[in-house]
């Protein structure tokens, strides 16, 4: 008895560093059916391509005497070009990504920290190299990597109200991915995003925002206040603001809209009232595409 | 008290502080509402957004308004507002409530004793000594002044008496009193003689307050028969506007359940205090009235009763001769239909429909013998109580009725031939009568000269003919003889009925003769020198109230005091029998004049009414407290907290604020019907909790099971199976229950035992499962049988025996020999069938128990083979292969036929389902 308590205990303690963010994230991304992960030509891999005839400049010991023999001509097997992808990672810290407007939600910092760790599962063992701008961790590749990111991202976040994108430390032509509310200044998102599409990377940004903030539905005499408290707005009756709340709401996601298409990027909005899969499905497959 | 128009205030310093209002109005206006804080990150997005209309960031009016109305009507609620106050009557010093409570106060006596509680109440209030008086039933000696509260616990058994009070004495028990008072008097609104006398008195004593009531008060005079038709008069006391009022007649019907007979309407024309109407009822109906009253009136002057005097015989006459027409003096019947008409009422015809008619008595004048039906039919008749009034003449003398032998309806034996006295053959004169002896019916009536008999039939000297000789002639000869036969009598007249044979009939001493006889009724009440040294005795009594009570035992009445008419404590109104005769006495006789009492212009006459004080502070408080609720839901709309995100909260108190008004406890007589509601409306099956969860839950599937079979396949579509705990749950309800015996199971307790015992006697079915067929029998021989014998013992279970081939339940729906479970065996047991049982040829079963067995017994696991989980699925395998599907059908047509049994009984046994038997059965 005594020895099966112990040993609980200390595995209690083995786990405590594991962040609980990756076991959700494991969880969330075990439900995405990984598919096909090659990059559909030939090239170094590992998985089957085709069997293409022998040519100049082929050496002997690539040909595939099996095929071979079943033909007069002499065959080579092909594997499917699969490289290693860098991706890399910016989630949004600063405090208005703590809100959440009710208890049953996660907050909007929370759903990001989940999406970003379960598209670093899905990546890392998908055989890319994952990491995080502004030299925090450079991409890796490896399981080692997935606790590296985790413990990052589950450090404690920044105190200014809105976060701005981190664009230094990428790659050239690999991948990106912003999760944020996109709540703060524009220019500052449009210039990492022009930092990064000068380096040839190319990505999907992620707004993540609360319903509450999406259907503004407040009413009466009202006192708006940011999560640390330095912006104010005071309104006598918040129904009239709706509409033009949400005009302007509207118009910033126009915005990253048109930035993301000039650049090349991806947009999407996600609330965190919807489910997280969904959401993870989305940049998985933003992630894959190529052209 | 302060009073503003209707209402009255308890406390008006109070009313000041609404001064308060307009300041209160002021400050709540200056003060803005909270605004909400919120953290919001999208507060980037709002900055530089202006208000469109700056919406004022004071309170609205309309709030305003709601809250100074829930403050200003608290203030008044406190104030003590009340609607018709009381004017309070200063007074001091004893008080004496004098009720005349006489029969003129039973109508509204509830509402005199509501206005005497009031009386009390305030005079308790106001700390005085009181004491009650009845003017009907007077205290003797002095009055008691006691406290209010004891002379208030006497009110509710204070009654009315059925007489009016005696003035005269109460007069002098006023002036009797040492100390001096304050009177109120409930009068009961009629001006007896001497009211004057006891105001007087009691004013000489202190203040009088008057209370009687605005009702007018309606009386019955005796009814009078004249002319063929009933008279009914009615009296009213407060005279006016014209008036309609019903009187019904009231009498025994021919079952001797009392009935009413007729009913008729009065008018009273208007400033009229008498009116009369006229109703005719027949003979039968008339005879059978016992009282008249007023309707709607409950007291005992709007009650008249009925006796003798409305009440007239019914007499048949048969003649043995034809009279021919124009010679009617010659008629045997004429002198008696002389007599007889004023006062009786005389029927005619043939036998068959006089007896059939039932009169009181029958008249055979000069008939000798009667057809051999007529005679047994007559005989029966004066055996049950008729009076047979026989007259001679020729026809009986020539006959040879009665001659050898008495005839039975005779009552003496007549010697051949008669006598002629005073003819042209004989020597004598026509003799005249002797007086009547003591003990004849005929004692005291004067013999007037000329009567005289010529001839007669005589009687034979036998040895109890001087007993029932009535009346004889000079010499002694018998004239009227007379015998009882059973409760009637037979009474002869030895001469004719008509003046043939002597000059009776002719006399007015014929018609006392008859009377003497009760062949008529009385033609006018006795007057107070008939009366006088009579004793009568009460045999029926009236209450105050017009009720008709048996006396019981009181005191017979001298006759002059009934003559006179007047009912007291001695002597309450009712009816009195003295002798044969029935007098009644009523309250209001043919001479009383109803009158309204007149009071002194000095003397304050109220109604009975009182006008309610209604206190509005409930009222007004509970209004504040609505105002403020409202105004609590107005706040939280108008600060945006209804339906934000905090919609929650507010909401939340809001309905907490509402349920408080409601109580739970109606939720809680809901549960416990719930479970009867569910287990009754349709047919439910059940099983027995036995403590093991796996059983049970394989029970629940079970029945589940055999639920679903049922509902498919026959008409009885049961609901879903219930779980019974035998301690806590009724049984009655359940048509059948299934009890799986396990080792383990806890014994019930002696209640549950009770329930159970009574569940069996009533009808229902147990049906014991000890689910190891496959390894025991039945009997003590597995854990299982021997926890069924323990569990069984207290049980009321009648013999046992294993299922005979014949028992209805191999046929209620399917034909089976087997009833396996999971396990097949056949060792089944049902109640044992009579030794008696005997097969019937040409039946195919005998006709064995009656009733539905009680217990079936055995441990074939019929639960598992039924059991179906919630897909419908079967939960245990049964046997093996094809051959345990065959065995689990087998099992499921079981269960299908024991049902059937639990609810049709024994119908498969009736021999309307003999031909389809035997034609299934093949042969």
């Amino acid at each position: 008895m005594s020895q099966a308590a112990d040993l609980r205990a200390r595995a209690e303690d083995q786990a405590s560093p594991f962040p609980s963010l990756l076991v959700g994230a494991e969880h969330l991304a075990a439900t995405v059916m990984l598919g096909d992960h090659g990059r559909r030509r030939a090239g170094m891999g590992d998985e089957f391509w085709q069997y293409r005839p022998i040519h100049a400049g082929d050496e002997a010991r690539f040909v595939d005497w099996r095929r071979s023999a079943k033909s007069d001509q002499q065959f080579v097997r092909e594997k499917e070009w699969q490289i290693a992808q860098s991706v890399l990672l910016w989630v949004d810290s600063a405090a208005a990504m703590g809100f959440s407007s009710d208890k049953n939600l996660p907050s909007k910092g929370e759903r990001a920290r989940l999406l970003a760790m379960a598209i670093t599962i899905l990546m890392l063992r998908g055989g890319e190299r994952v990491g995080l701008t502004a030299f925090a961790a450079p991409p890796r590749s490896g399981e080692p990597q997935l606790m590296r990111l985790a413990n990052l991202l589950s450090a404690e976040g920044s105190d200014a109200d809105y976060g701005e994108p981190e664009a230094r430390g990428m790659v050239p032509n690999s991948r990106a991915l912003f999760i944020s509310d996109f709540m703060g200044d524009m220019t500052k998102v449009e210039a990492a995003l022009a930092k990064a599409a000068d380096r040839g990377v190319k990505g999907a940004l992620l707004q993540i925002l609360d319903p509450q903030e999406e259907a503004f539905p407040f009413d009466g005499r009202t006192v708006f206040e940011s999560m640390t408290g330095a912006v104010r707005h005071e309104t006598l009756k918040a129904g009239d603001l709706r509409s033009r709340y949400l005009d302007r709401l509207a118009e910033r996601k126009d915005r990253l809209q048109a930035i993301a298409r000039a650049t090349g990027w991806q947009f999407q909005t996600h609330h965190t009232g919807d489910s997280a899969q969904a959401a993870l499905l989305w940049l998985y497959t933003a992630m894959e595409r190529v052209h | 008290m302060f009073m503003l128009g209707p209402i009255g205030f308890a406390f008006p310093l109070l009313l000041l502080a609404l001064i308060v209002l307009p300041i209160l109005w002021l400050l709540l206006r200056a003060v803005p509402p909270a605004p909400i804080k919120r953290r919001f990150p999208g507060v980037a997005l709002l900055l530089g957004l202006e208000d469109a209309e700056t919406q004022t960031d004071k309170t609205p009016w309309w709030l305003l308004l709601l809250r100074m109305l829930a403050v200003a009507a608290v203030i008044i609620g406190f104030a003590g507002p009340v609607l018709n106050p009381q004017a309070e009557r200063a007074g001091s010093g004893p008080l004496l409530i004098l009720a005349d409570a006489s029969w003129a106060d039973a109508p509204t006596w509830s509402a005199k004793l509501d206005r005497i509680e009031t009386a009390l109440s305030e005079a308790s209030r106001a700390g005085r000594p009181v004491a009650l008086a009845l003017a009907t039933d007077l205290p003797s000696g002095d009055l008691a002044f006691q406290a209010a509260e004891a002379v208030a616990s006497r009110v509710p058994g204070l009654a009315p008496q059925p007489f009016a009070p005696d003035m005269a004495r109460l007069a002098t028990w006023v002036a009797a009193q040492p100390d001096p008072f304050e009177t109120i008097w409930m009068s009961d609104g009629l001006a007896h003689d001497g009211r004057d006398a006891v105001l007087d008195a009691l004013e000489a004593k202190g203040d009088v307050r008057v209370f009687q009531s605005a009702r007018a008060v309606y009386g019955m005079a005796p009814a009078t028969f004249a002319d063929g038709v009933l008279e009914l008069t009615a009296l009213r006391a407060a005279s006016g506007d014209g008036a309609d009022v019903t009187i019904a007649a009231r009498g025994l019907d021919p079952n001797g359940v009392e009935r009413e007979l007729a009913r008729v309407s009065l008018r009273f024309e208007p400033d009229q205090s008498r009116a009369t109407v006229e109703l005719s009822l027949p003979p039968e109906l008339r005879n059978r009235v016992s009282r008249f009253e007023v309707i709607g009136q409950r007291s005992a002057g709007a009650v008249s009763l009925t006796d003798d005097t409305l009440k007239r015989r019914e007499v048949a006459l048969i003649a043995g001769r034809e009279d021919r027409e124009g010679l009617e003096l010659l008629s045997p019947l004429h002198y008696l239909e002389q007599a007889l008409e004023p006062t009786a009422d005389l029927i005619d015809g043939p036998m068959e429909t006089l007896l059939l008619a039932n009169p009181d008595v029958i008249v055979l004048a000069d008939v000798a013998s009667l057809a051999g039906s007529e005679d047994s039919q007559l005989r029966t008749w004066v055996e049950n109580g008729g009076m047979l009034l026989r007259f001679a003449g020729s026809r009986l003398a020539a006959s040879d009725v009665s001659r050898s032998e008495e005839d039975p309806l005779m009552p003496v034996r007549l010697r051949a031939g008669g006598r002629t006295v005073g003819g042209a053959m004989s020597w004598g004169e026509p003799k005249g009568l002797r007086a009547f002896d003591e003990d004849s019916p005929f004692f005291g009536l004067q013999i007037p000269p000329e009567v005289t008999v010529n001839a007669q039939v005589m009687a034979q000297p036998d040895p109890d003919l001087p007993q029932r000789v009535i009346a004889a002639l000079a010499d002694g000869t018998p004239l009227v003889t007379r015998k009882t036969l059973g409760d009637g009598q037979v009474v002869l007249f030895h001469v004719t009925a008509n003046a043939e044979w002597s000059t009776l009939p002719l006399s007015g001493l014929f018609v006392q003769m008859l009377e003497r006889l009760a062949v008529s009724t009385r033609p006018a009440a006795p007057d107070a020198a008939d009366l006088e040294g009579t004793t009568w005795l009460p045999e029926q009594t009236l209450t105050a109230f017009g009720n008709v009570e048996d006396a019981g035992v009181l005191p017979g009445v001298d006759g002059a005091a009934l003559a006179s008419g007047l009912p007291s404590v001695d002597m309450p109104p009712g009816l009195y029998a003295g002798g044969d005769r029935r007098l009644a006495l009523n309250v209001i006789s043919s001479e009383t004049v109803l009158s309204a009492a007149v009071w002194p212009s000095r003397i304050t006459v109220e109604g009975l009414s009182v006008a309610e004080e209604t206190p509005l502070k409930g009222l007004l408080l509970s209004f504040a407290l609505l105002a403020l609720a409202v105004d609590l839901i107005a706040s939280l709309a108008l600060s945006g907290r209804l339906r934000g995100p905090r919609a929650a909260n507010a909401a939340l108190v809001v309905t907490l604020a509402a349920a408080l008004g409601f109580a739970a406890p109606v939720a809680e007589a809901q549960q416990d019907d719930s479970f009867a509601i569910t287990a009754t409306s349709e047919v439910v099956l059940a099983h027995v909790i036995t403590g093991d969860a796996r059983l049970d839950e394989v029970a629940l599937a079970g029945l589940r099971g055999i639920s679903q079979t049922l509902f498919r396949r026959t008409s009885i579509e049961p609901a879903e199976p219930i779980s019974v705990n035998l301690e806590t749950d009724e049984l009655s309800f359940f048509p059948f229950i299934y009890w799986p015996i396990s080792a383990d199971q806890p014994l019930p307790s002696d209640e549950a035992y009770a329930k159970l015992n009574r569940y069996l006697r009533t009808g229902g079915m147990i049906l014991f499962d000890t689910r190891d067929a496959d390894t025991a029998r039945f009997g003590a021989s597995s854990p299982n049988g021997r926890k069924l014998q323990q569990l069984a013992r207290p049980l009321d279970v009648p013999p046992l025996e294993p299922i005979p081939n014949d028992h209805v339940l191999t046929r209620t729906f399917y034909l089976l020999q087997d009833f396996p479970g999971r396990h097949a065996s056949r060792d089944v047991w049902v109640e044992a069938a009579p030794a008696d049982a005997e097969q019937v040829d040409g039946m195919p079963f005998r006709n064995l128990n009656d009733g539905v067995t009680p217990v079936v017994i055995g441990g074939n696991d019929w639960a598992s083979a039924w059991a179906v989980d919630a897909r419908g699925n079967r939960m245990f395998p049964v046997g093996r292969g094809y051959a345990g599907e065959r065995q689990r059908e087998i099992a499921l047509r079981f269960g299908v036929n024991l049902l059937m049994h639990v609810l049709t009984g024994n119908y498969k046994s009736d021999q309307v389902h003999v031909p389809a038997l035997l034609d299934r059965l093949g042969q």
